[in-house]
């Protein structure tokens, strides 16, 4: 028991920081920001030891996509392996995708925001304090010009989404099958 | 409207949280002092499990919120402030990572001197470090295991299968039935009715299996059973496929394959041309306005075996309907469908959304006119059908002409007990079979 502790510590941690390294591998291109928003909250969770389950957390503040902590079985097969790390790439990339998309649209919206009220000759604020904001049909025009000047970007994401979503969902598949059959496989030999 | 639950339940749980944890802390010094201090000495012994030092941070937060008389501010509104609450996060993140590595026992030893500093030049840091502090806590509490329990199921299949949807599809598909020419069969109805249910069933779970990241970023979908990872994807496929295949084979063997044949087109209509189409274009609307319009007829083919005018004007009357209907739903949801990447006339073609719709209820009007001639309902029908589709085309017109949130929402509104009503005064004024027609008369 003793000497369990600080073994399956030690492997915790070190599996935290490798959680953490690869999100910081996959995304060297951006903002430490964003990699920070990508990996923080995923590499910050460690679930309870006994448990032998995926952990889902609470949704990202940036892209409103849930992390899902990833549990790395003893005996992982190389497929599990696979479908897991595919897993884990397509949650960045998704997360990277989303964060950046959320956070472009709320800085061009307050900008849009900004330049419309100046336009009219309106304060940023109203007598009150508070943030002027526009009505919906004066933003209806940054909604239609935001989403034109995403659109092919959208259609790349559409594209790679579905692509990554079968891919996913065919390695669980497969995965599935192999446990089935190695389920199966020691019966077999022991009643032959 | 979607900003208040959530707010409202973090300032509860923070309220209950503080006054738990403290109750938990009396309880464990007063009753089971050993249990305290044997925890205390295992610490001090540098053998920290997760466990012992989740309870004494939780216990350092509450003795310098009790210190400091300090409140924890709810958590903020993500989609509006992320980057306000980003920089003062930053300070306390630093804090943060300062903090873990320390062994606890020392940890309110070494921290007193500078924590004095602190409160002396930086009141504001050390505070935010325990906000995030107990934010961190809140938030690890918000981890859930991913683990399927049996009793969870039903639940997260009717979610999945967007349940009350399928019961306004296959109550649509039920008039259908309802209204075809021919005396009402029991059991041809009741399969009509699993089969159609399947089969909707089946499409709405391999539509929420698409949008996954597109659902999470919308207010209205948020909670989907797959967004919350309550089910896994190779789940949910299996469901839609353990559905869709008896459903169509009961439709096909069970009814005629008719039927079935609607049922399989309207699946793939729905999930392989509507679903992927929202993202690309507006015509996902005409093809999502096909997709609704399709169960009624399947229920008059279910009934009679063919696909006559009957079945195409209800079918008709069904896909008219569903123009004010969406159209008046989508004008509210401009600013989800921009960020998230949908291409809707709400928002492209803003003119053109207000004019289908009052298009399409002017069309009601003048297919309520049409059903008698075609046999399907008496003459009293159109006449008690007019103030419900005058309503309806009034409130079309105040849409195409206002064009803002209150005009829509009430439109909206209006679509969602205006079919419901027309169909049972369709049903009420059905042709009765013998019954002599506007047509050319029986001999």
């Amino acid at each position: 028991m003793a000497s369990r502790r600080p073994a399956r510590r030690l492997v915790l941690t070190a599996f935290c920081r490798a959680f953490s390294g690869r999100g910081c591998q996959l995304a060297p291109e951006r903002g430490a920001e964003r990699r920070d928003a990508a990996s923080s909250r995923v590499s910050r969770f460690c679930p309870p030891r006994k448990s032998r389950h995926d952990w889902i957390g609470p949704p990202d503040k940036y892209s409103n996509l849930r992390p899902i902590h990833f549990y790395i079985p003893e005996n992982e097969s190389p497929l599990e392996q696979k479908l897991r790390e595919l897993r884990q790439e397509t949650q960045e990339w998704n997360q990277q995708f989303w964060a950046d998309q959320n956070l472009t649209f709320h800085k061009e919206k307050e900008e849009f925001v900004r330049l419309r009220l100046k336009a009219k000759g309106l304060d940023l604020r109203t007598e009150s304090g508070q943030k002027a904001t526009l009505n919906a049909e004066e933003m209806a025009d940054f909604y239609k010009e935001f989403l034109s000047k995403n659109f092919q970007k959208h259609m790349y994401y559409n594209r790679d989404w579905y692509k990554r979503n079968f891919a996913i969902t065919f390695f669980m598949g497969k995965v599935a099958l192999e446990r089935i059959w190695n389920k199966l496989r020691p019966k077999q030999k022991t009643s032959s | 409207m979607a900003a208040s639950p959530h707010t409202l339940s973090s300032r509860l749980l923070t309220g209950w949280g503080g006054g738990c944890i403290w109750y938990l802390e009396r309880r464990a010094t007063r009753q089971s002092p050993r249990r305290f201090l044997h925890l205390l000495r295992n610490v001090s012994q540098q053998r920290v499990t997760f466990q012992h030092f989740n309870f004494l941070r939780r216990m350092y937060v509450t003795q310098l919120n009790r210190s400091l008389k300090q409140q924890i501010k709810p958590k903020p509104e993500p989609t509006e402030s992320p980057f306000l609450e980003k920089t003062s996060l930053d300070e306390a993140k630093a804090e943060i990572c300062e903090m873990r590595p320390l062994v606890p026992p020392s940890l309110p030893l070494s921290r007193k001197p500078s924590e004095k500093a602190l409160i002396e030049l930086e009141p504001a840091s050390v505070t935010e470090g325990s906000i995030a502090l107990g934010r961190e806590t809140k938030e690890e509490k918000q981890w859930k295991e991913m683990k399927l329990r049996a009793d969870d199921l039903p639940g997260i299949l009717a979610r999945l299968s967007k349940i009350k949807l399928t019961a306004l599809v296959v109550s649509t598909t039920s008039a259908g039935f309802a209204l075809a020419p021919v005396p009402f069969d029991w059991s041809c109805f009741l399969l009509t009715f699993v089969g159609t249910g399947l089969a909707s069933c089946a499409a709405n779970s391999i539509n929420q299996f698409f949008e996954v990241p597109f659902d999470s970023n919308m207010n209205r979908t948020k909670n989907r059973p797959l967004v919350r990872g309550q089910i896994s994807p190779l789940l949910a496929v299996s469901f839609a496929t353990g559905c869709a295949v008896p459903g169509v084979a009961l439709l096909t063997w069970g009814v005629n394959p008719l039927t079935g044949a609607l049922g399989l087109f309207n699946i793939f209509l729905y999930t392989c041309c509507y679903t992927p189409l929202k993202r690309v274009s507006i015509a996902n609307t005409w093809v999502g306005a096909v997709v609704g319009a399709i169960p009624p007829v399947m229920g008059w083919t279910a009934a009679t075996g063919s696909l006559d005018a009957g079945a195409c004007l209800l079918g008709g009357i069904l896909y008219s309907w569903q123009f004010p209907h969406f159209n008046a739903l989508s004008w509210g949801l401009r600013e989800d469908y921009s960020r998230g990447g949908y291409c809707m006339m709400s928002v492209t073609h803003p003119a053109l959304c207000r004019r289908v719709a009052l298009r399409h209820c002017l069309a009601l009007l003048a297919m309520c006119a049409a059903a008698p001639a075609l046999d399907v309902t008496t003459w009293t029908f159109p006449v008690i059908a007019l103030p419900i589709n005058l309503y309806i085309s009034y409130l079309g017109f105040r849409f195409y002409r206002d064009a803002d949130r209150k005009s829509s929402r009430k439109l909206f509104f209006c679509s969602l007990w205006h079919l419901p009503l027309l169909l049972l005064l369709m049903l009420t004024c059905k042709r009765r079979v013998g019954e002599e027609g506007a047509g050319a008369p029986r001999s």
